[in-house]
């Protein structure tokens, strides 16, 4: 595809949304939204105050904490249960079926573990992200592909050698695939625990903004993290599909 | 089929062993009654109040809100799902939504549509449509474009119609997929209905569990969520057992 028809496609796109997005408006009314334009004015006005920038802050500081457990717990892990066939094959009906449970239904759990704050908003982004991240990594170590590893046997590699040069790179297009998974999904876990029990943060404004009633606020601050998020995602995509790519 | 049964063995005991680490943590006053309750006691404050009919409704609004936009985004993702895979020129502008689409923190939505329309179980359903509907339609989306040339060829040289050829080639093939995408659906919707009621709704399972978290009540707030976890893991469990069943029965 060419980069110009691209260009055109992503234009269209964009135009469409921010058209359905007006004749909602039209419809629900200012109790419900705002207009797109003066909710992108509003997103920057928020922007440029500085007490908006410690909510970002600490919604950033929690998903970083956040993120950086769920990578390292679940690649490790993954690795683990993908090496040991046996332990693998028993923990992956419990990861599937802990992956498909409701987990705002633990929320009350993490809050009492952990207490009001920090801790808790991270506990809560862990446990959305970590779980793909493991099945994912979990499932390239498994296909792996006999002939490598015989070949790290004949070569007689170190474990440190073995995963450094042979088993990292085969594995990690669907590790970053999982990152990519992991990624929204810890993101979706801080914002909500945000939003139940927070004194601070973008979940925290939102559903202040629900509360007060203050529907500039709410809309600005949405559009600020589906930006954030949708950018994050297609850069997570890109690179993903160029290390997909370059196999 | 004998590793199968080893592991599935082990599995139950790995599950029974953390259930009774978890009693004994309780009971022994480790883990404070105040954050958590032993899992026996859960469960008879679950018995309690099933028998007792307090949860009756909550129940009936909650999996009938799940029933009913599982049902649509089962039905619209498909039908969506095959149009689309019609109409390549509109795939290629759909594929960004699709790409990006699980990456939005949905239930930041979920005010705006509480204010769009009104306090029901309408928002609550719309919601989760919106988070089963993709899942869907990619997996038909990825169904459809795995069914292999070569059954399409015979289909041709056995001179199916269209019909014919849908029913009996195409969907057995894109079968595998699509149910994946199925299984996904109901997980999503249910995850959706309880976090919907969670944060702003005034009934079902997940508003009960967030009203006794607020007034401290942790028996009938593990009660429910012992229920809510069951429910979620069995239902899981009865498609992934269907699905066995279609799959296997497709091998023969």
């Amino acid at each position: 595809m060419s980069r110009f028809t691209r260009a055109t496609d992503l234009a269209v796109f964009t135009i469409v949304i921010l058209a359905l997005w007006q004749c909602l408006y039209d419809y629900a009314g200012e109790v419900a939204i705002t207009a797109p334009m003066a909710t992108f004015r509003n997103a920057g006005d928020l922007l440029v105050k500085p007490e908006f920038w410690p909510n970002v802050g600490a919604t950033m500081l929690a998903f970083a904490y956040a993120f950086a457990i769920s990578a390292v717990a679940g690649v490790a892990l993954g690795v683990l249960l993908g090496v040991r066939r046996f332990a693998g094959e028993v923990a992956e009906p419990i990861l599937a079926a802990i992956y498909t449970i409701p987990k705002v239904t633990l929320y009350p759990v993490m809050l009492l573990a952990f207490g009001l704050g920090m801790s808790a908003k991270v506990a809560f982004g862990v446990i959305h992200g970590v779980i793909p991240i493991v099945l994912f990594t979990m499932s390239a170590v498994k296909n792996l592909s006999p002939t490598l590893l015989r070949t790290v046997r004949v070569m007689r590699l170190t474990g440190w050698q073995a995963a450094s040069t042979v088993i990292v790179p085969a594995i990690l297009p669907e590790v970053i695939s999982g990152l990519r998974v992991g990624f929204s999904l810890t993101l979706l876990g801080v914002l909500i625990g945000e939003m139940f029990a927070s004194q601070r943060g973008l979940g925290f404004l939102i559903i202040n903004g629900i509360n007060g009633h203050n529907v500039r606020m709410m809309t600005a601050v949405t559009l600020i993290v589906v930006l954030f998020a949708v950018t994050a995602n297609s850069l997570l995509l890109a690179l993903d599909r160029h290390i997909h790519h370059h196999r | 089929m004998k590793g199968r049964q080893a592991a599935m063995a082990v599995r139950v005991a790995v599950v029974a062993v953390f259930l009774l680490l978890l009693e004994v943590l309780c009971r022994s006053g480790v883990i404070s009654p105040l954050v958590m309750i032993p899992p026996s006691a859960m469960l008879i404050s679950l018995c309690e109040m099933l028998l007792a009919g307090d949860l009756t409704d909550d129940i009936v609004r909650t999996f009938g809100t799940v029933a009913v936009a599982f049902a649509a985004a089962t039905v619209v993702g498909f039908a969506v799902g095959a149009l689309v895979h019609a109409l390549p020129r509109l795939r290629r502008a759909l594929d960004p939504i699709l790409a990006s689409y699980y990456s939005v923190p949905f239930f930041v939505f979920y005010p705006l549509l509480v204010a769009l329309l009104g306090l029901s179980v309408l928002p609550l359903i719309a919601i989760a449509f919106a988070f089963a509907a993709p899942a869907v339609v990619m997996s038909t989306l990825l169904g459809l474009d795995r069914v292999p040339p070569v059954l399409l060829k015979v289909a041709r040289i056995h001179r199916l119609g269209p019909a014919s050829t849908v029913f009996h080639v195409v969907l057995p093939a894109a079968l595998p997929s699509i149910l994946n995408g199925i299984k996904l659906a109901l997980a999503y919707a249910f995850i959706a209905v309880i976090a919907g009621e969670f944060i702003l709704s005034g009934g079902g399972l997940g508003y009960h569990i967030a009203y006794a978290y607020e007034s401290f009540d942790n028996k009938t707030m593990y009660g429910l969520m012992l229920f809510v976890l069951v429910s979620a893991i069995l239902l899981n469990g009865l498609l992934h057992m269907w699905e066995g069943r279609l799959l296997r029965r497709r091998q023969r």
